[in-house]
């Protein structure tokens, strides 16, 4: 019996170690707040399946196309009386939380991208198909806008409202004060670069702080060389990334490292679209967004672009023209107002409402309005009208976990040291493909 | 010696002494309203660190050896051991991580936690202005991240960051990117890491340096002891519960370090800390949930190795007494 007292005299906890374990339990406690606010990130949506309005999920944040947006749900209210709920999130938290907004209580309709990234959730299911409304908006639209709208099963998904090309950009002033030409093919192109750095120019403006901006280069290089279908294979995995091919990029490549701004892996596109303004880079290779960074008007008049100089047989007919637009989750599906909302997007009507607030892009619908346009905007449609291929950058034709946890490490070691290990990524490749 | 010091002891850190009769068996019968309150307090406590800390861990654990996308349950396939493969054979960013976290390790050990100890020392000293100093020195703590990120880019920036302009460098080619440049960006970091740690450190010294009894510096000088012998010989020896805490504390900063890293590039190009990888992989559009739980695991195997032997230390060391 007094053994058994003993017993539950050890047992019997000291008052220090209960106080300990109240510690961690409130510490636990303080805890569930931080867990509620890093999960819920699909705001309030769940109203109003009925038809007498939808709601909107937008990633487009930034204050113009924020304001760009709001433009088009209020032309969408005035038009047809259905009202628009619109939960703005900022973008990057919206692309990175797209898997949980998706499974959890998406919005009706939402802002996303044409490419990999749609397909990929077209193929879990969780996007709704939207033949129905593309049999009205279909003629508005290019083939090589409507291929990219089109999911994995054959079926519509995706209403392109904007896109942008990527190109040299570069400031005429500069060129013609120092009697440059524009390079039409790569070797015209070092040359030109080894000219500028001649003159104490440097001559391609880089940018890899954040890691995407390099993947521009990348692509057209890929594109050049190898051809538009080879880059979405190449994205898709359906291509090996430990073959000649892909080498020869890189050793492409390394001809113009020598050229483009050695400051690149500590600087951000912003920054590097200020250099350019400054005319301490002679062009650089970026979306036509770069135009944004240039408030002053006399500069942005001055601002022209060119298409990535030819490299091998394969031309100049690929341009990569990421296109943003909306979806429809399943629950969307469902709803009559939110599929009438991407009619209403997929037409000149909207699209212009669009571009009256935003005019750094291009309205992807036949028809829209083009008075407007400045002569850079003009030569931004003309390259997207003229191309007979629209790439949607690596990381929105590539899966993302490729993109952002190999190419980025990948790309920048390479920018660092000029060398990259092809077998390395493609053992990363089968991995990560494998792992969808 | 050590019993003398054992006296020097915070209260709040030394032993339960009211625990001593317990344990010798002379111990009342517990009433059942008692037993309850007891398992209440104790029950609620754990079932809340087994949902919210172990639970997870345990799936952690589990997922480390699957593929899944992180859409459907029914997607996760058993994937054995390849993920773990994967980290260590194919993913580029996993080793310089691991360096990069010794590193941290030494480098918080050897001149943030000294450094937060001398500050400590200095303000112990009652020179004029000392709640001021503190301030100065702790506030670093608070700041939110975000704020942190800022005061850094001013500090650092390639053209027109304050470094650069005392160094002299600024705005010429040879303006150095402490950021931007993979061989020196993590000792920048490491930098800024140290601006927080060693204020916190100097904080639980200082507290622990109010807890030494002053006669037992007055003995030592007695005795003939320098004020360097002083400290080294009594007063340090007497903080023995603090420098237990602070080595922890080194460690696991070391370990999770995260913040810093992440405001300056997400973790890239020279600043790959294996909790960046973690959130890299686990969180976000690019996530592998296999690959990232797996990396999970291997920095919980390396945390548990500090916490088991300060634990076992500590609890040890009560049975014992």
């Amino acid at each position: 019996m007094a053994s058994k007292f003993d017993a539950s005299a050890t047992a019997f906890p000291s008052r220090r170690t209960i106080l300990k374990t109240v510690g961690v339990g409130a510490a636990g406690l303080a805890g569930i707040p931080f867990l509620a606010a890093c999960t819920g990130g699909s705001g309030p949506s769940a109203t109003g399946s009925d038809s007498s309005g939808l709601t909107f999920g937008s990633g487009s944040s930034d204050d113009v196309p924020k304001r760009a947006y709001q433009a088009v749900t209020d032309a969408f209210t005035a038009k047809t009386g259905k009202k628009v709920t619109t939960n703005v999130v900022p973008h990057n938290d919206f692309q990175n939380k797209i898997n949980s907004y998706l499974q959890g209580s998406p919005d009706d309709a939402f802002t996303w991208f044409a490419g990999y990234r749609m397909q990929y959730y077209a193929g879990k299911g969780l996007l709704a198909p939207i033949d129905d409304v593309w049999q009205t908006i279909g003629g508005n639209y290019s083939d090589a806008l409507k291929k990219a709208s089109t999911g994995p099963d054959g079926k519509m998904y995706f209403v392109p409202n904007y896109n942008y090309p990527w190109g040299f950009f570069y400031r005429k002033s500069l060129w013609a004060e120092k009697g440059y030409q524009v390079p039409e093919t790569f070797d015209a192109l070092k040359s030109l670069a080894a000219k500028m750095k001649a003159d104490g120019i440097i001559p391609i403006g880089f940018a890899d702080k954040d890691g995407w901006p390099a993947m521009g280069t990348f692509d057209y290089l890929n594109m050049r060389l190898n051809g538009y279908q080879f880059h979405v294979d190449l994205c898709a995995h359906k291509e090996s990334w430990d073959q000649q091919k892909v080498s020869a990029v890189f050793d492409t490549w390394k001809a113009l490292l020598p050229f483009q701004d050695p400051a690149a892996l500590g600087q951000t596109w912003q920054d590097a679209a200020k250099a350019l303004e400054a005319k301490k880079t002679g062009m650089y290779l970026l979306g036509s967004f770069v135009t944004q960074q240039f408030t002053d008007p006399a500069v942005l008049d001055d601002i022209d672009f060119f298409a990535f100089p030819e490299i091998a047989m394969e031309g100049r007919d690929a341009v990569e023209a990421p296109i943003d637009g909306l979806l429809l989750s399943k629950k969307g599906g469902e709803n009559k107002a939110a599929r009438d909302f991407l009619a209403f997007l997929g037409t000149p009507e909207a699209q212009d409402a669009y571009a009256k607030v935003d005019n750094s892009n291009i309205a992807t619908a036949k028809g829209a309005d083009t008075s407007k346009f400045t002569p850079l905007n003009k030569k931004c449609a003309d390259t997207i009208k003229g191309a007979k291929y629209i790439s949607q950058f690596f990381d929105r034709d590539a899966l993302p976990a490729m993109a952002n946890n190999v190419m980025i490490p990948a790309l920048q070691s390479f920018i660092k040291d000029g060398s990259v290990d092809v077998k390395n990524l493609e053992a990363q490749a089968k991995t990560l493909y494998a792992a969808q | 010696m050590s019993s003398t010091a054992q006296e020097l002891i915070p209260p709040e850190a030394r032993e339960p002494a009211g625990s001593r009769p317990a344990k010798s068996g002379r111990v009342r019968r517990l009433s059942g309203r008692d037993k309850l309150v007891l398992s209440l307090m104790v029950g609620i406590p754990t079932l809340i660190e087994l949902a919210l800390v172990w639970l997870p861990t345990l799936m952690s654990v589990g997922l480390s050896f699957t593929r899944w996308n992180g859409l459907d349950l029914a997607d996760i396939r058993p994937a054995g051991g390849e993920n773990y493969q994967f980290i260590s054979q194919d993913y580029p960013p996993f080793w310089p991580a691991v360096q990069h976290n010794l590193l941290w390790l030494l480098f918080l050990a050897l001149i943030a936690t000294p450094l937060g100890l001398l500050l400590a020392v200095l303000l112990d000293q009652n020179i004029r202005g000392s709640k001021i100093y503190q301030s100065i020195f702790f506030a670093p703590v608070m700041l939110s991240l975000a704020l942190i990120g800022i005061i850094w880019q001013l500090f650092y920036q390639r053209d027109n960051g304050l470094l650069n302009f005392l160094l002299g460098t600024a705005g010429t080619p040879k303006a150095v990117d402490w950021f931007g440049d993979s061989s020196v960006n993590m000792w920048a970091a490491m930098i800024a890491a140290t601006w927080r740690h060693a204020g916190y450190v100097m904080l639980l010294y200082l507290a622990g340096l109010k807890g030494v009894d002053p006669s037992l510096k007055e003995a030592a000088a007695i005795d003939g002891a320098s004020a360097v012998q002083t400290f080294f010989r009594v007063v340090f020896p007497a903080m023995r519960p603090i420098n237990i805490v602070i080595v922890v504390i080194t460690i696991i900063e070391s370990l999770r370090a995260f913040d810093v890293v992440y405001v300056i590039n997400r973790g890239t190009n020279g600043l790959e800390m294996l909790s960046a990888l973690v959130i890299q992989n686990l969180v976000g559009e690019g996530q592998v949930i296999g690959v990232g739980s797996a990396l999970a695991v291997v920095l919980l195997v390396i945390s548990l190795v500090p916490i088991v032997f300060y634990l076992s230390r500590t609890f040890g060391k009560e049975n014992q007494a």
